[in-house]
């Protein structure tokens, strides 16, 4: 046994853990493997993506997406925890907004999954408040000058998604065509949608 | 709490990692974390907010090793607080699954707080009307709380512009002690950068959601 401050590795606490409540009868296997496949498989970038798509393609959706993005997502199908409220930030030639959650790893799930790593990095998440424009630099999106940086920190139940700019030269694409350019990446506001 | 997850502004973690296209979970036992995490609060009778509070009573050095040992970590607090586990018990299971022979320690005591729930998730309405509006210029207090709390260090004692009203929600500073609901209205407040970071700051505005009990008139 160890003393309560030694560091436990995580993969055996978790083991550990994990088998202290199935004997209690307070998790079982099924149920963990469904939340896995569940966020692994279903709910990730690929909703927020459709979204985009849509909001690109129909100016009556996006006026409704902006409006109340919690029901204009709903539209879609995607909802459940960690989206009771979506804010839909709309990024424009001159405003680019940026979104992170300092005190912890706030996120909107249902239309972008759990949060990938960076997100979740003290680095991104004590730099971006304090010095954004470097911190995008760093991510390789070096924006102009003249272009206004809007950083949102989640810190309470709202979420942000940003609604990235259509890419030029996209005229002649179909909405599923458009989806395949959003990426996770460009919905948090670290990078723009482009054609690869 | 003044604690090691309030990092907004801290300087010294370096460069930002490479963007990823990984998978949420890079180990199968960090899955398995994620789903512990993720049920902690309903097996504990808690909520979301002491969710969040035990990942803030995570020792700085775990909180630092990674995300879903801190996670893991913030479930397991939570669980001991609730006589769910002890620490004790999970340290010999550890040892038991690695091949030693020792005993299991004694069950704990339950001990699951007892906090009226309004409802699912955290949109609530309160009857008083909202004491700023769009447009008015608030001033952050500047007490920080030793409990949980949704407002990072370093907007304390700044002063911002109303831009939107958000919904009224569950308090955290209360719920997350079983203080009750105690919903409170949310504004988003939006502040320039050199408010924050002085006159020699990158040009940036900076908005967050703050409860009304943060927030004070500015005359």
């Amino acid at each position: 046994m160890t003393s309560a401050s030694e560091h436990l590795d995580p993969a055996l606490r978790v083991e550990a853990l994990a088998s202290l409540l199935a004997e209690r009868g307070l998790i079982d296997e099924a149920t963990v493997e469904t939340f896995i496949k569940t966020y692994e498989q279903s709910v990730g970038p690929m909703n927020g993506a459709k979204v985009v798509a849509k909001a690109w393609t129909d100016p009556e959706y996006r006026a409704r997406l902006l409006a109340d993005g919690t029901a204009a997502i709903a539209e879609l199908g995607f909802k459940g925890p960690q989206g009771e409220h979506i804010v839909v930030l709309e990024n424009t030639p001159t405003v680019h907004h940026v979104v992170v959650c300092t005190l912890c790893s706030c996120y909107p799930w249902p239309v972008l999954g759990l949060p990938p790593s960076w997100y979740k990095d003290p680095a991104y998440r004590s730099r971006v408040v304090r010095e954004p424009r470097q911190v995008l630099r760093e991510f390789g999106l070096d924006l102009d000058d003249g272009v206004e940086i809007h950083v949102h920190d989640s810190s309470s139940e709202v979420r942000y998604m940003v609604l990235p700019e259509r890419p030029a030269g996209t005229e002649d694409y179909s909405e599923a065509e458009l989806a395949d350019l959003v990426t996770r990446d460009a919905m948090v506001g670290v990078a723009q949608a482009a054609i690869p | 709490m003044d604690g090691i997850h309030d990092v907004g502004g801290m300087q010294g973690f370096g460069h930002v990692p490479e963007l990823t296209d990984a998978p949420p979970f890079a180990e199968p036992w960090e899955g398995k974390a994620f789903v512990i995490g993720a049920l902690a609060a309903r097996i504990s009778g808690t909520n979301l907010h002491a969710f969040r509070h035990a990942i803030e009573r995570v020792p700085p050095p775990e909180y630092l090793v990674g995300y879903w040992n801190r996670w893991m970590i913030g479930a397991q607090i939570m669980m001991q607080d609730s006589g769910i586990v002890t620490d004790a018990e999970v340290r010999a299971r550890a040892a038991r699954l690695s091949g030693r022979d020792v005993p299991e320690p004694p069950l704990p005591t339950p001990n699951k707080p007892q906090m009226q729930s309004g409802g699912a998730g955290n949109l609530r309405s309160r009857d008083t009307p909202h004491a700023f509006a769009v447009g008015d210029r608030v001033r952050v207090t500047s007490v920080g709380a030793t409990g949980h709390t949704r407002l990072p260090r370093y907007v304390r004692a700044r002063t911002g512009t109303v831009t939107a009203l958000q919904p009224c929600q569950v308090f955290p500073d209360s719920a997350a002690h079983f203080a009750g609901e105690n919903p409170q209205h949310c504004y988003t407040v939006d502040f320039d950068s050199r408010e924050l970071w002085g006159p020699d700051a990158e040009p940036f505005h900076l908005s967050l959601d703050l409860f009304e009990p943060y927030l004070e008139p500015v005359t």
